[in-house]
């Protein structure tokens, strides 16, 4: 029954598409014989391919639609299993040895396309801060990150300030900028902060570009110094390994820190503030200071990030900071789970580490981009793992809820 | 001064539309009180307005504080106001629906602790008390509610009448004097309403809180209150004891629209 239903809605999409594709799939005009060709087997295959598309689709949602509940469980058991110690502890100890020789092992072309996903795990954590905790939608996260970045150029070009002395610095400022972003949006929520936040990056932009006695415009900043390793010359090669492991360093750090704040007194109010903001305030929250302190941490690590970013291409320019990476870091943030730090880690990885090793593909790497982003919001709109509220045990409960 | 509450000719304006005219009420230390009238009566409204919600047009809200002076609380920013001691809970239920029923009672000891983002961070021995602290102190409160046993369930999947009750709870937590209470017992049957009695009668009891009650179950407010306000388009038509508002004729006029004998409910 149900199959006959889907047998035919199929049919339909694969007749309605032979009708439209017809024209450029069929039809060929030969202007120098003046003739018309027609390429009637290419209906039959666009024909075969939109009733097959169209079938599984179908099948797709039918099968999500039905078990909903059983697929929970087993995304939830899936996470069970990933909290339970005897399992992660050993996954964890293959995962830090297996950084630790990544760059021993592979080239110096696997290190650097690691260490540019190792500085969008930073970034994507620092946004899961602003978006995933306090459900501050910011469309302009690239602004903080381009703020770190030209504060260690300008810095170093002007005043010769290393690298080491750039990071704090750059994270300060980045803060400071997000404070700034901070204080006129106090009111916004939703759909009118994610405008304001993406014009906001816009000027950033716009003024890094076009202000040549500052930033030297769309040629940018060149020859800015990789990190130093206590004053000793290091070859390209070993410049990236030790940045490969600065940003192991650092991303550690982000994971503890956000760790920490998440469980918090602050990160429970950010995570109120998300879900109420009313109720939040009602219950002696002051939103202020709990969005400020949200945008000037979530900004804090994109200036770190930017000052690394800096360091490892030695070049920038304003075309890094196009709207498109605050997409990118925003996309990162939606699909590996807001809130939660191993979904959004994945999902950097992912999506900056597989662009890569499928450059055969690079003309399609955008069709499968939203392809996939689309899929994922239909299937799993929580993200590849789903945060999980953290479980408190007590020993005086009777009956044990917890596993 | 053993008045808690006190508001003195409160008007709040809407454009045209005066939903509040020249409103004065009076909760004693230790006192339930209700406030009830007709649907648009003003009653949330004026809610709204001792919470920080609406900044008032005129008229004082003086609170007063466990220790020190009376403060006037117009137009104070809502935190503040919670800090000074007024929790509500929300007519349509206003729970952290993706937090579980222990972190929305730890909320509410935020604004009772003070760890800031370097205490988060390196968790020196004095947060890592005050954490400790929030979680018994929670817990102890969900024990009292009678909500221990969806201490880590997420606050959306609990059934209706438990939601209500966490609402009190994380009101609870804030260490309020006032409780203020807008239509807890919306949507519950008769059982649960009894609950809701029992619990409030306890707070009164154990806790010596004050309540300012919102409710359209009249024999919940009769049962409870000790004083009874009555607004009608704003404005105040009666006050005083259960006996003595059952029988105002203005009171009749308001609900019934006609003038009768009938008593309500």
């Amino acid at each position: 029954m149900k199959l006959a239903e889907e047998f035919k809605k199929s049919f339909f999409v694969a007749l309605w598409f032979m009708l439209l594709t017809f024209p450029i799939m069929v039809v060929q005009v030969n202007t120098i014989e003046n003739v018309v060709i027609w390429r009637w087997h290419n209906i039959i295959l666009s024909g075969l391919g939109s009733f097959l598309l169209s079938f599984c689709w179908q099948l797709f949602l039918r099968r999500k639609g039905h078990s909903t509940p059983a697929a929970q469980a087993s995304a939830s058991r899936l996470q069970h299993l990933m909290a339970e110690p005897r399992l992660y502890r050993p996954a964890l100890i293959i995962l830090a040895l297996f950084a630790l020789i990544f760059p021993f092992v592979f080239s110096h072309y696997q290190v650097n396309i690691m260490t540019t996903a190792l500085i969008y795990v930073m970034l994507g954590l620092g946004l899961n801060i602003e978006v995933g905790l306090a459900g501050l939608l910011d469309l302009g996260y690239v602004a903080f990150y381009a703020v770190g970045a030209y504060s260690y150029a300008l810095l170093n070009y002007h005043f010769g300030l290393g690298f080491w002395t750039a990071l704090p610095v750059g994270a300060l400022l980045a803060a400071f900028s997000g404070i700034l972003v901070g204080f006129p949006v106090l009111r916004l929520r939703g759909d009118y902060l994610a405008i304001v936040t993406l014009a906001f990056a816009e000027i950033i932009r716009l003024v890094l570009e076009n202000w040549n006695a500052f930033s030297f415009g769309p040629s940018g900043i060149s020859n800015i110094p990789r990190p130093g390793f206590f004053g000793m010359a290091l070859t390209p090669e070993q410049s990236a390994i030790y940045m490969y492991f600065l940003l192991i360093v650092l991303c550690l750090l982000t994971i503890f820190v956000i760790r920490r704040l998440q469980y918090s007194r602050i990160g429970r109010a950010w995570v109120a503030l998300r879900e109420d903001e009313l109720a939040c305030q009602a219950m002696g929250i002051d939103k202020t200071k709990a969005k400020l302190t949200a945008f000037a941490l979530g900004a804090t690590w994109a200036g770190m990030a930017g000052v690394l970013f800096a360091a490892k291409t030695t070049f920038i320019n304003p075309a890094s900071f196009t709207f498109l990476e605050s997409a990118m870091i925003l996309a990162i943030v939606v699909l590996g789970g807001m809130g939660s730090i191993p979904g959004v880690i994945i999902a950097a990885l992912a999506l900056i580490l597989l662009p890569e090793y499928l450059r055969v593909f690079s003309d399609y790497r955008m069709i499968l981009f939203g392809a996939a982003l689309i899929m994922m919001m239909i299937f799993r709109p929580q993200g590849i793992l789903a945060d999980m509220r953290k479980k408190y045990e007590f020993h005086k409960m009777k009956d044990s809820r917890i596993n | 001064m053993d008045n808690v509450l006190e508001v003195k000719n409160l008007t709040m304006n809407f454009g045209g539309i005066k939903a509040l005219d020249r409103v004065s009420l009076e909760i004693k230390k230790n006192q339930i009180v209700a406030l009830i009238g007709p649907n648009g009566a003003g009653k949330t409204t004026l809610f709204n307005c001792l919470t920080g919600i609406y900044t008032p047009n005129a008229g004082d809200i003086m609170v007063q504080p466990p220790q020190g002076k009376a403060r006037r609380i117009n137009g104070m920013k809502i935190n503040h106001i919670t800090e000074l001691g007024l929790a509500r809970t929300f007519q349509n239920i206003r729970l952290f629906g993706g937090m579980t029923v222990l972190e929305n009672v730890m909320i509410g000891r935020h604004c009772r602790t003070r760890a800031g983002i370097a205490g988060a961070i390196f968790r020196p021995n004095s947060t890592r008390t005050e954490e400790n602290d929030i979680v018994d102190q929670s817990y102890s409160i969900l024990e009292y509610i009678g909500l221990t046993m969806y201490v880590n369930d997420l606050a959306r999947n609990l059934p209706y009448g438990a939601q209500r009750r966490l609402e009190i709870a994380r009101a609870l937590a804030c260490d309020p004097q006032i409780l203020l209470l807008d239509e807890p017992a919306a949507g519950m049957n008769p059982q649960e309403t009894g609950e809701l009695e029992q619990l409030i009668v306890r707070l009164w009891r154990e806790r010596h809180l004050s309540v300012l009650l919102i409710e359209h179950d009249m024999k919940l407010v009769m049962n409870l209150a000790q004083n009874i306000f009555v607004l009608d388009y704003g404005e105040e038509i009666a006050r005083g004891t259960p006996q003595e508002i059952t029988q105002n004729p203005a009171v009749i006029k308001a609900y019934l629209g006609v003038e009768t004998n009938a008593e309500i409910n």
